[in-house]
């Protein structure tokens, strides 16, 4: 199956390593993903205000855009799917934000939240599946313990996002464990990472990632694997490096051996 | 602007009612930056819930949440305390020339390695 996809901006420059090695994952697992052909940034931040119109409109254009292909939109980047997840819920759910947003926008058929938002790892559990995805692996990573990391936005508010167990998630310890490695459980994987405060508050940013960190070495874990290009900046860049950080589909396109092709 | 035209103005942003709290201090156990703000998210909604609403928007804990949902998840009674947050940061950067970060602070701010969605996040969390 074909699914649309929304990169974001981050993954077009800094974060390009979810992007690629996520693409071609996907190819060779059978679901590749389409680019959207005229997406803009979803903003980074769910806008929280019930009486803001502007600061969604981004999401709900790639929202309709995906609803003509008739394919699932797929995301790659937590804040992405965090912010297209619930703004697809109040088109679905909210009545005032759903006229404003139609009355600006004046598509040529309203958009009421038809389409379903999916995070890759999703779409890897629920279509792939791990026993299959598990199959594909060429080059298991035996006997490696990785930490996932969760952060906030895949997660919470999870009555909105319904992505896993809020407090107890499994889902990427389950991809760990298909790529052929040990999941290291530790208690700080579903915290926050210090977010964008390293923006104005870098001691804050500093101190909440490095606790993540030294939580999860603690624990064991020689690797984390994060989905956000936040965490990954504040988990590596704010702390002292003592574990490592990859994108969860760098160690997927390892595990297939799709990492050393020379291409995007 | 007079107290009740204030909280009316966060109720409506909000769509919180915070007089569903029933105290229990959950929020403020959960939130990361509790030692960041004078006042925690337990005594914000309270705050909220008596009108002291410019006593808020002056306080520097208006910019320090991160939006990580984590009282908004662990709440018992679905108040949703980061929502009241926001929409008090909001009362103040909606204000003309009050916005938190402006374009010129950026560049400095910058290095090699920070996502455009840091950048994005703050902007739009911090200015209008």
């Amino acid at each position: 199956m074909t699914y649309s996809y929304f990169p974001g901006c981050t993954l077009k420059t800094k974060g390009a390593d979810l992007d690629i090695y996520g693409r071609r994952a996907a190819q060779a697992l059978g679901f590749p993903l389409e680019e959207l052909s005229d997406w803009q940034c979803c903003g980074g931040v769910y806008p929280l205000a019930k009486d803001e119109i502007a600061t969604r409109l981004s999401s709900v254009r790639a929202l309709a855009a995906s609803r003509e292909t008739g394919s699932k939109l797929v995301t790659l980047c937590s804040a992405c799917y965090h912010v297209l997840k619930r703004v697809n819920g109040d088109m679905r759910n909210d009545d005032g934000i759903r006229q404003k947003v139609n009355n600006y926008l004046g598509l040529s058929m309203p958009y009421f939240g038809e389409t379903e938002v999916l995070h890759y790892l999703e779409v890897l559990r629920d279509a792939v599946g791990w026993d299959e995805l598990r199959r594909k692996v060429v080059m298991p990573l035996t006997g490696k313990k990785i930490g996932a990391y969760y952060g906030c936005l895949l997660l919470r508010p999870s009555r909105e996002l319904g992505f896993d167990d809020p407090e107890n998630p499994t889902i990427m310890e389950d991809f760990i464990r298909a790529v052929g490695a040990e999941p290291v459980i530790y208690a700080m994987r579903n915290e926050c990472c210090g977010g964008y405060a390293t923006i104005e508050n870098q001691k804050y940013a500093v101190a909440q990632a490095q606790k993540v960190i030294d939580n999860a070495r603690s624990s064991g874990a020689e690797l984390l694997i994060t989905a956000c290009p936040l965490c990954m900046y504040n988990l590596s860049r704010n702390t002292d490096g003592s574990v490592p950080v990859q994108y969860f589909t760098e160690l997927l396109a390892e595990a297939l051996g799709l990492k050393e092709e020379n291409n995007g | 602007m007079a107290d009740s035209i204030l909280l009316e103005t966060i109720a409506s942003i909000s769509g919180v009612n915070p007089r569903k709290c029933m105290k229990c201090g959950k929020c403020s156990g959960a939130c990361p930056a509790y030692d960041e703000m004078e006042y925690h998210p337990h005594q914000f909604v309270s705050m909220v819930e008596s009108g002291r609403i410019e006593e808020l928007m002056a306080s520097k804990g208006i910019y320090t949440c991160l939006s990580c949902f984590a009282c908004v998840e662990r709440c018992p009674r679905s108040v949703e305390p980061a929502r009241l947050i926001e929409a008090v940061r909001l009362a103040v950067i909606r204000q003309q020339g009050q916005n938190h970060l402006t374009p010129q602070q950026i560049p400095e701010l910058l290095d090699e390695d920070m996502p455009q969605q840091a950048i994005t996040s703050a902007f739009r969390k911090y200015r209008r």
